[in-house]
């Protein structure tokens, strides 16, 4: 759970003053620091990752009463409708965030067990 | 093992996010698009209630703008520097990326947002000379102290928006094709009036009536195409005196029109003619005192244009100590182009006068220094074109320049536009030196008729009829711009360039361009027909507008008392098929039923029912409007449209009807390509037969299927082809090319306007469109419905910015 705080935090900060993808490294720099295992690990960097953009796009989203979130539905996927948008959106940034955070855990296995 | 999961995973996420951080062809860059810190969902807006204060350099001192619920600025600054650095401040705001695009797009810079595909556009913009034509205007623009600090204000305003803009703000489109907005320079003003002059004032159908010519010869090309129609009503009513001395006209050249024509000719070339879109017109007039309720003019304008979003005009009221003006304005350019203040209004319908000649060059050699000319040599300039392109190396062109103009297309080249010829340059009015912003800067300031007429004179290209209307009482129109001095029929066919005769001579002094004021009718009006009877001692074109939108309007002009501003809107939505009742009939009487199966006659039951209106629900001016359009073709293209060898054009509607009232014998009606003799009746019935049998495959049986509004289907497309989710389609709307309320498929009344003078003006307007052009924001397409359903908005003519209106929504201060 603290890995999952930590990366949505942290990731949310970064993504304040630094590009989309900073998303992948604060997810690999978590999962480095500490990780069960390489499951969890992708597990951690998806969803602390994937949460960030969608609690942000629904907020964006209901406050702005959805119109362009439906128009690009339409653009991108030729549906009208808001749930496409949505999903790639969570999907894409979990997917980035979930192999970043597998990265970082294969990358301390392959440190770590030498300096231990 | 380890090593290997650990570099695997690791280039396998570092592939991904560099895949997902960089477009692919024409699919964006999906990564920093989807995100909610940077891409569209930050585009998404909502209603903006908080009254704000904005910090900014550049302006003098504080200004204030009041947003009305249809988000329309109305600005109000204490002097006129800080107005117009607000006016390209708030422009911006809404309008960035379509006042970048359209500029980009006459500079002939297209490919660099989007690649190759765009080559060839802008190849053609700039051997077309838009850019040259962008510095002339320049030079004459900030020759003038006035429009020169006018011009650095707006220039000022813009790139003060630019300025704060972070990535996450750019418009959408930018970041749907991954590029930045520039700094805005006085140059893209130009540019943007350039793009109207090529748009409005950039057809020709030299080429093609050439082709007429050398075909079939001077008797029938003059019989077919003659300079005055059957039908008109020109601008200026017949029997206008005028009260000038008239320059001597040039003589044309000696030697046999015909025989030069014929080795002038160029050698065919690829696809069917494209011409000056004939959909593109306008509206315009006012109504005098006595005809009025108010007693005193009511004005009414309606350009027709492509409905594009986002939208052609922005809605603006510009305040300082010098000006208080309200109306449409084009994003990128500073002023009000058409609108009104306390003591007038004024408006503007397109001439559509031969502005655009070609001249056939002879070079001396395959070098292209040297061109033959008055009986002597003269030295070619050279103009390099750098056209970069997306992901691909630079283009380089040369463009040569006489003393006509820009040689568009070289021998040999394949022409972007098949109506433009190969190997001749172009004389074009868009590359003279001219200051038509001043113009508006002064009718923007009008206070009465002579203030209205210094203004035009400043007016160039391209040519408007400039309706105008005053609260003392006085009305006038005046087909306006800075028209070439020409023997009549001067530009009718190509010319050759080396003969001076051929040059322009000259032009037509402003002060005896067409003109009338208060005329004995008690109104005005223009729908971009014949701007005068042949009196006029000077030639201005051979071919205007077909004459049944102004016909209608002084129809219904010439009968209306006690006219309201809804009666003129009413008129504005007129939608009586003046072209239907011309011809019907003659046509009717003659389809014979004998052998009509049953869904064509149907069909004719249905035509002879209908009462000439192009409503949405109707079915008649589906059928009309289809059946003459196969019916000219059926008459014309045997002879007319040889295919790609030799492009030519077909007569008008006005002299196909006169031929069929009159001369039911001609020739013209036989298909030469079948053996028999077809007579007058044959073509017309099978013609009718043909389209009623489109029509049941397309909508099936006749019945409300057919119904006109939706088998036209208006769009109203984004700027960038095929966006359709920011555009809006097949909307139920009725209208029609000849009808006032001239709403087709792609274009239609841009912006529509009535304003009633008097104490205080009282306007109405509205495009359809939206203030906005963010297709994120709920001000993007909000007018679309009201416009559709053909009603107005009142326009908010505040007096100050303390004004109190329940439709004042909030405020910003720029300091």
């Amino acid at each position: 759970m603290i890995h999952i705080i930590l990366i949505a935090v942290l990731s949310f900060l970064a993504q304040l003053i630094l590009p989309w993808w900073s998303l992948a490294i604060v997810a690999a720099l978590v999962c480095f620091w500490r990780s069960p295992g390489a499951l969890a690990a992708f597990f951690y960097g998806f969803i602390g990752v994937a949460i960030v953009w969608l609690v942000y796009a629904i907020l964006i989203h209901l406050r702005t009463d959805g119109i362009f979130t439906a128009r690009m539905g339409q653009l991108l996927f030729k549906m009208n409708n808001a749930a496409m948008p949505m999903l790639a959106t969570t999907i894409l940034s979990g997917l980035v965030g979930g192999l970043a955070g597998l990265s970082g855990y294969f990358i301390r296995r392959s440190t770590g067990n030498q300096t231990a | 093992m380890r090593y290997f999961k650990a570099i695997l995973l690791s280039v396998l996420t570092i592939t991904l996010v560099w895949a997902l951080n960089r477009p692919w062809g024409s699919v964006p860059a999906f990564g920093p698009l989807l995100s909610p810190f940077a891409g569209f969902w930050q585009n998404a807006e909502s209603d903006q209630t908080k009254d704000e204060e904005v910090n900014v350099t550049g302006t003098r001192a504080p200004v204030t703008v009041v947003f009305d619920d249809l988000a329309i600025p109305h600005v109000f600054a204490q002097n006129d520097y800080d107005l117009y650095f607000a006016q390209g401040y708030l422009t911006a705001r809404d309008r960035l990326w379509q006042m970048e695009f359209q500029t980009h797009a006459a500079a002939g810079r297209v490919s660099e947002i989007v690649g190759e595909r765009a080559l060839e556009l802008d190849r053609f913009n700039r051997h077309l000379g838009m850019g040259y034509g962008a510095e002339q205007t320049l030079k004459g623009m900030e020759s003038d102290p006035t429009t020169r600090e006018v011009l650095a204000a707006y220039t000022a305003g813009i790139n003060a928006w630019i300025d704060q803009l972070t990535p996450a703000q750019y418009p959408i489109e930018y970041k749907l094709l991954g590029y930045a907005p520039e700094p805005w320079t006085p140059l893209k003003c130009a540019l943007l009036l350039k793009q109207m002059s090529s748009t409005l004032a950039g057809g020709a159908d030299d080429l093609l009536m050439t082709n007429v010519l050398r075909k079939y010869g001077a008797a029938v090309t003059f019989d077919l195409f003659p300079d005055y129609p059957t039908r008109e009503d020109p601008i200026i009513p017949p029997g206008t005196k005028w009260d000038f001395k008239a320059l001597p006209v040039p003589a044309p050249p000696k030697d046999s029109l015909l025989t030069n024509l014929i080795a002038l000719s160029a050698p065919g070339f690829g696809v069917s003619p494209s011409r000056a879109n004939p959909e593109i017109g306008s509206n315009n007039w006012a109504v005098g005192a006595q005809k009025s309720a108010t007693g005193h003019p009511i004005l009414a304008n309606d350009p027709h244009l492509t409905l594009s979003l986002p939208s052609i005009w922005y809605q603006i009221q510009l305040v300082s100590p010098t000006v208080n003006t309200y109306g449409a304005s084009l994003p990128g350019a500073p002023n009000v182009i058409i609108g009104f203040n306390k003591s007038v209004a004024w408006g503007v319908t397109n001439v559509g006068a031969d502005v655009l000649d070609f001249y056939a060059i002879r070079f001396k050699d395959a070098s292209k220094q040297q061109y033959w000319h008055d009986n002597q040599w003269k030295s070619v300039r050279r103009r390099l074109e750098t056209i970069r392109v997306k992901g691909k190396p630079d283009v380089v062109d040369t463009v040569y320049y006489t003393h006509h103009g820009p040689l568009v297309y070289e021998t040999g080249a394949k022409p972007f536009r098949p109506s433009i010829p190969v190997g001749y340059a172009a004389r074009w009015i868009a590359h003279e030196q001219s200051n038509d912003m001043l113009c508006f800067y002064k009718l923007n300031r009008a206070e009465n008729f002579a203030d209205y007429r210094e203004a035009l004179a400043y007016y160039v290209a391209p040519a408007q009829n400039f309706v105008y209307a005053d609260k003392n009482n006085d009305i006038a129109i005046s087909p306006n711009g800075r028209f070439p001095l020409k023997w009549k029929n001067q530009g009718k066919f190509l010319m050759d360039g080396t003969n001076p005769a051929n040059d322009w001579h000259g032009y037509i002094p402003a002060d005896q361009n067409p003109l009338v004021k208060n005329p004995p009718r008690g109104f005005v009006s223009s729908a971009n027909q014949f701007s005068t009877d042949p009196s006029y001692p000077y030639y201005i074109n051979w071919q205007f507008a077909p004459s049944e939108r102004g016909r209608r309007i002084n129809q219904r002009l010439t009968v209306m008392k006690g006219a309201t501003i809804d009666s003129l809107r009413m008129l504005q939505n007129d939608n009586y098929n003046l072209r239907a009742s011309d011809a019907l009939p003659t046509l009717l009487p003659r389809l014979s039923e004998k052998g009509m199966s049953e869904q064509q006659r149907n069909a004719l039951q249905a035509l002879r029912q209908w009462q000439r209106s192009n409503d949405a629900g109707e079915i008649g001016p589906t059928i009309f409007t289809e059946w003459t359009a196969q019916l000219t073709k059926a008459i014309w293209a045997d002879e007319f449209d040889t295919g790609d060898t030799l492009p030519m054009r077909f007569p008008a509607f006005d002299r196909t009807l006169t031929m069929m009232q009159r001369d039911t014998g001609a020739r013209w009606f036989d298909n030469t390509k079948t053996p028999a003799r077809e007579r007058f009746s044959d073509v017309l019935n099978e013609s009718f037969r043909a389209t009623c049998d489109t029509l049941v495959k397309k909508h099936g049986p006749v019945g409300t299927s057919w119904n006109w509004g939706q088998h036209k289907g208006t769009d109203i497309r984004h700027l960038l082809p095929g966006v359709d989710a920011f555009s809006a389609l097949d909307l139920d709307v009725g209208g029609g090319a000849v009808v006032v309320n001239a709403t087709n498929e792609r274009t239609g009344p841009s912006w529509r306007m009535v304003v009633a003078l008097g104490d205080q003006p009282k306007a109405y307007g509205l495009y359809p469109g939206g203030q906005s052009g963010n297709p994120g924001s709920p001000h993007y397409q909000n007018m679309i419905e009201t416009w559709r359903l053909g009603k107005l908005n009142e326009l908010l003519y505040l007096q100050s910015a303390q004004d109190k209106n329940p439709r004042l929504k909030r405020t910003m201060t720029l300091k």
